[in-house]
C-alpha cells in the first residue's frame, strides 16, 4: 500500500447526503477481475449529466472529495475505494462514513476524514467560490488545512501508523501466526467445517 | 459486569489483544463469490501465499449467474469471465465452490444456513454486506472489502476495531399481517440509514423470539441498511431445531457440547448496551419505500412525505432528489403507485417461507395485466423444496414467471434488470439509484405485498384484496 503522509491538492464539493457505493461505482463495473481501470465508472449515472460538479472543467485534476454526510453506505463493494483512486483522488472529507467503506479507505490509502458538517459547510463554501483553492490533508498533524480553515481531525493511532507507513496488514497479521495456531489448537471440535461430509 | 451476546461472541475469538492496536479475531466461516474475491486471489499469487484453511472456506456463485437458460453459456462475456475466474481461483487454491447448476448453489446468504455451516457464536465474514443475515443465529456476521477477503484467506483472521452495542427490543406481538420485513424497513425508517453506524445491533424481545429462523434472517439481513456492523438475535429452541440434522450441523457428543455453548450465548441481565431503541409489534403496519434509501420509507396507508417538512437540510435535500428520480409527488397516496415489475426473492425474502407467503397470496388468482412478475427462489435446495410443494405450480398459473436460483434483479449485475423509468415491487433490500437497473425505479416491500400488488398493479396489501375473487380452478 501507499504510504499517506500529507497532501495538497485542489477539491470537488459533492453537496449529496447517503451517497452509497451502488453510486460510486454501479454494479455492472464490478464484473472486472483486476483493482484499476475504474475511472470511467466513478459516479457513473451522475456524470451523464454535463453540469455533475466532477464534469466541470475547473475541477479537472481535483484529488480531494469533500462530500455530505453518510457517504460510501451500502454495498461492501470495494470497487467504489478503488474508482475513487483511480479517477485521483487521495482523500474523502465528510462529517460520517459508513464503517465497511471506510475500512476499505483506510487498507488502500485512501485517507477518510471526518469532519463536523459545520466544517464541510465551510470547505463547501471556499471551494465553490474558488475552484483553485487547495486544500491540505494533513495525516501527521491529523489536520485539514484550507484558507481561512483549520480543523482537526480523529484517526485512531494505529489506522493513521499503517497509514503513515504504508504497511501492508497481512504482513503485520503473518508475524502472529504462532498465537494463530495456538488459538486453532483450542478450537472445540464442534465448530463448523465446510469439509464435505 | 455483564456482557452483551455480540461481546461474548468477540471475547471467544479473540487471538491477540494488545494495549492500542485493533483485536485480532478469528473468522470460524469464510463464504466467498464471483465478484468479491477475484482480486483477493490475484493478491494471495503475487504473494505467494496460500489460503490458511480450505475448511473454513466456501464458495458459491450468484451475482452473475442468469435465471433463465442455465445450461447454456453466459451471454454476457464479462459475467462469464467473472464466474471462470472463480472456478480457476477454487480449483487452483483448494475452495470448495458450488457453481451454477449445482445442488447446493444459490444466494451465499441463503446457502451458508441452510448447509448448517452458519451456527450461534460464530464468527461469520464475506465480501458482502448483507452478511449480517447470518447474524439472526447469534453468529458475529459481516460484510467485508476485497482486502479483508485476502487477509481472511491468508490467515484466518481479522484485525478489527471495537464496536458499539445497541439493543432495538421489540415488545408486544406483531398483528397478523405485519411481517419480518415490514418491522425492519420501519426501524430503519426510526434510525435512519446512519443511525446504526459503528454499532452491533441486537434484535430482542417477545415479537423478535416469536420469528421463526427465517424471519429473523430477514431483519438480520437489513441491519446493514441502517449502517450498523451487524446485527444478532440469540439463539434459543427455534435456533436449535433450524439446526438440528442439517448436512454440517455438530453430531452426537458434538452436538450436545454445542448446545451447551450455545445455551450460554445470551446478554446478561446486567449487561448495558451503549445505545437503546424500543419498538412497540403492535404499532406496525404494512411498510413500503418511496425514495431511494432504505430509510425513505412509509406504512402502506401512508402518502409521500413532503420533503418541506423536513428540518434537516440535507435530509430535505435526499427526499427532493429522491422524489425525482422516482417520478413522485409529496402528498401522493403510496397505494396509487403503479408497477409494472414485481420481484419476489434475495437473500432477504427468497427462502421458503417467503415463496410460501406469496404463493397464499397468489392462490386462485392472476396478477394483473401488464405486470411483469419473477419469482427466484434464494437458492436450488429452496427451489426443489417450493416444487415439491407445488408452489411453482400456483406462480405460473398465476401469470407469475418461475425462475432458477441466483440473486436476480437484487442488482443488475445479471440479464434480469429494470428498464429505465420501470417500476418495481420489490423484497430486496436496497432501493438505491439504479439498483436494479439504470433508471429503474424500487419500492421495497415484504413478499405478501408483493404478491399483492402485482395482483392489483399497485402497491397494496393482501388485505386490499378481499374483494377480488379468487378464480376456481377448472
Ligand atoms: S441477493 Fe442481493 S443483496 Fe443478497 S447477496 Fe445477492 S445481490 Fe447481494
Amino acid at each position: 500500500m501507499e504510504a499517506f503522509t500529507t497532501h495538497t491538492g485542489r477539491a470537488v464539493p459533492l453537496r449529496r447526503s447517503n451517497v452509497d457505493t451502488d453510486q460510486i461505482i454501479p454494479a455492472h463495473w464490478l464484473k472486472k477481475v483486476t483493482r484499476d481501470g475504474f475511472e470511467d465508472g466513478l459516479f457513473e449515472a451522475w456524470r451523464k449529466d454535463p453540469e455533475f460538479v466532477l464534469n466541470r472543467p475547473e475541477r479537472a485534476g481535483a484529488s480531494v472529495l469533500v462530500a455530505g454526510p453518510d457517504f460510501g453506505t451500502g454495498s461492501s463493494r470495494e470497487h467504489a475505494v478503488w474508482a475513487l483512486q483511480n479517477y485521483g483522488f487521495r482523500a474523502v472529507v465528510s462529517s460520517r462514513f459508513a464503517d465497511i467503506f471506510r475500512g476499505n479507505s483506510l487498507k488502500n490509502g485512501l485517507l477518510t476524514v471526518g469532519l463536523p458538517q459545520e466544517t464541510v459547510e465551510l470547505l463547501w463554501k471556499l471551494i465553490e467560490e474558488d475552484p483553485a483553492a487547495e486544500v491540505t490533508v494533513d495525516l501527521v498533524d491529523r489536520q485539514v488545512r484550507a484558507q481561512g480553515i483549520t480543523a482537526d481531525f480523529a484517526l485512531d493511532e494505529n489506522a493513521r501508523w499503517r497509514l503513515l507507513e504504508g504497511l501492508d496488514d497481512i504482513d503485520l497479521t503473518l508475524r502472529q501466526s504462532d498465537e494463530i495456531a495456538a488459538y486453532e489448537g483450542k478450537r472445540p471440535s464442534f465448530k463448523p467445517s465446510t469439509a464435505v461430509v | 459486569m455483564g456482557r452483551t451476546l455480540a461481546e461474548k461472541v468477540w471475547d471467544d475469538h479473540v487471538v491477540t489483544r494488545a494495549e492500542g492496536e485493533p483485536d485480532l479475531l478469528f473468522i470460524d466461516l469464510h463464504l466467498l463469490h464471483e465478484v468479491t474475491s477475484p482480486q483477493a486471489f490475484d493478491g494471495l499469487r503475487k504473494a505467494g501465499r496460500a489460503v490458511r484453511r480450505t475448511d473454513l472456506t466456501i464458495a458459491t456463485e450468484d451475482h452473475n449467474t442468469p435465471t433463465l437458460d442455465i445450461d447454456k453459456p453466459i451471454a454476457d462475456p464479462v459475467s462469464r469471465t467473472q464466474l471462470e475466474t472463480l472456478r480457476k481461483n477454487c480449483a487452483e487454491f483448494g475452495v470448495r465452490l458450488h457453481p451454477l447448476g449445482d445442488v447446493e448453489q444459490g444466494v451465499v446468504h441463503v446457502v451458508g444456513p441452510q448447509l448448517g455451516l452458519t451456527q450461534p457464536g460464530t464468527t461469520v465474514v464475506c465480501g458482502d454486506s448483507h452478511t449480517s443475515t447470518h447474524g439472526a443465529f447469534g453468529a458475529l456476521a459481516f460484510g467485508i472489502g476485497t482486502s479483508q477477503v485476502e487477509h481472511v484467506l491468508a490467515t484466518q483472521t481479522l484485525p478489527l476495531a471495537p464496536f458499539r452495542t445497541m439493543a432495538v427490543t421489540v415488545e408486544g406481538e406483531l398483528p397478523e399481517d405485519v411481517t419480518a420485513k415490514d418491522l425492519i424497513l420501519a426501524v430503519i425508517a426510526r434510525i435512519g440509514t446512519g443511525g446504526g453506524q459503528g454499532y452491533v445491533i441486537e434484535y430482542r424481545g417477545p415479537a423478535i423470539e416469536k420469528l421463526s429462523m427465517e424471519a429473523r434472517m430477514t431483519i438480520c439481513n437489513m441491519s446493514i441498511e441502517a449502517g450498523a456492523r451487524a446485527g444478532m438475535i440469540a439463539p434459543d429452541a427455534t435456533t436449535f431445531d433450524y439446526l438440528k440434522g442439517r448436512a454440517h450441523a455438530p453430531k452426537g457428543a458434538d452436538w450436545d457440547a454445542a448446545v451447551a455453548y450455545w445455551q450460554t450465548l445470551r446478554t446478561d441481565d446486567d449487561a448495558v448496551f451503549d445505545h437503546e431503541v424500543v419498538i412497540d409489534a403492535a404499532e406496525l403496519a404494512p411498510f413500503v419505500t418511496w425514495g431511494t434509501n432504505p430509510g425513505q420509507g412509509a406504512p402502506l396507508s401512508a402518502r409521500i412525505p413532503d420533503p418541506a417538512s423536513y428540518e434537516d437540510a440535507s435530509e430535505r435535500f435526499a427526499a427532493e432528489k429522491a422524489l425525482e428520480y422516482m417520478g413522485l409527488t409529496a402528498g401522493q397516496a403510496l397505494r396509487d403507485i403503479t408497477v409494472d415489475t414485481v420481484f419476489v426473492g434475495s437473500c432477504t425474502n427468497g427462502r421458503i417461507e417467503d415463496l410460501r407467503a406469496a404463493a397464499a397470496v397468489l392462490e386462485g388468482r392472476r396478477i394483473a395485466d401488464g405486470v411483469r412478475m419473477l419469482i427466484v427462489p434464494g437458492s436450488v435446495r429452496v427451489a426443489l423444496q417450493a416444487v415439491e410443494e407445488g408452489l411453482d405450480k400456483v406462480f405460473t398459473t398465476a401469470g407469475a414467471e418461475w425462475r432458477h436460483a441466483g440473486c436476480s434483479m437484487c442488482l443488475g449485475m445479471n440479464p434480469d434488470q429494470l428498464a429505465p423509468g420501470e417500476r418495481s415491487a420489490s423484497t430486496s433490500n436496497r432501493n438505491f439509484e439504479g439498483r436494479q437497473g439504470k433508471g429503474g425505479r424500487t419500492h421495497l416491500v415484504s413478499p405478501q405485498v408483493a404478491a399483492a400488488t402485482a395482483v392489483l398493479g399497485h402497491l397494496a396489501s393482501p388485505a386490499d384484496l378481499s374483494d377480488v375473487p379468487t378464480l376456481v380452478e377448472a
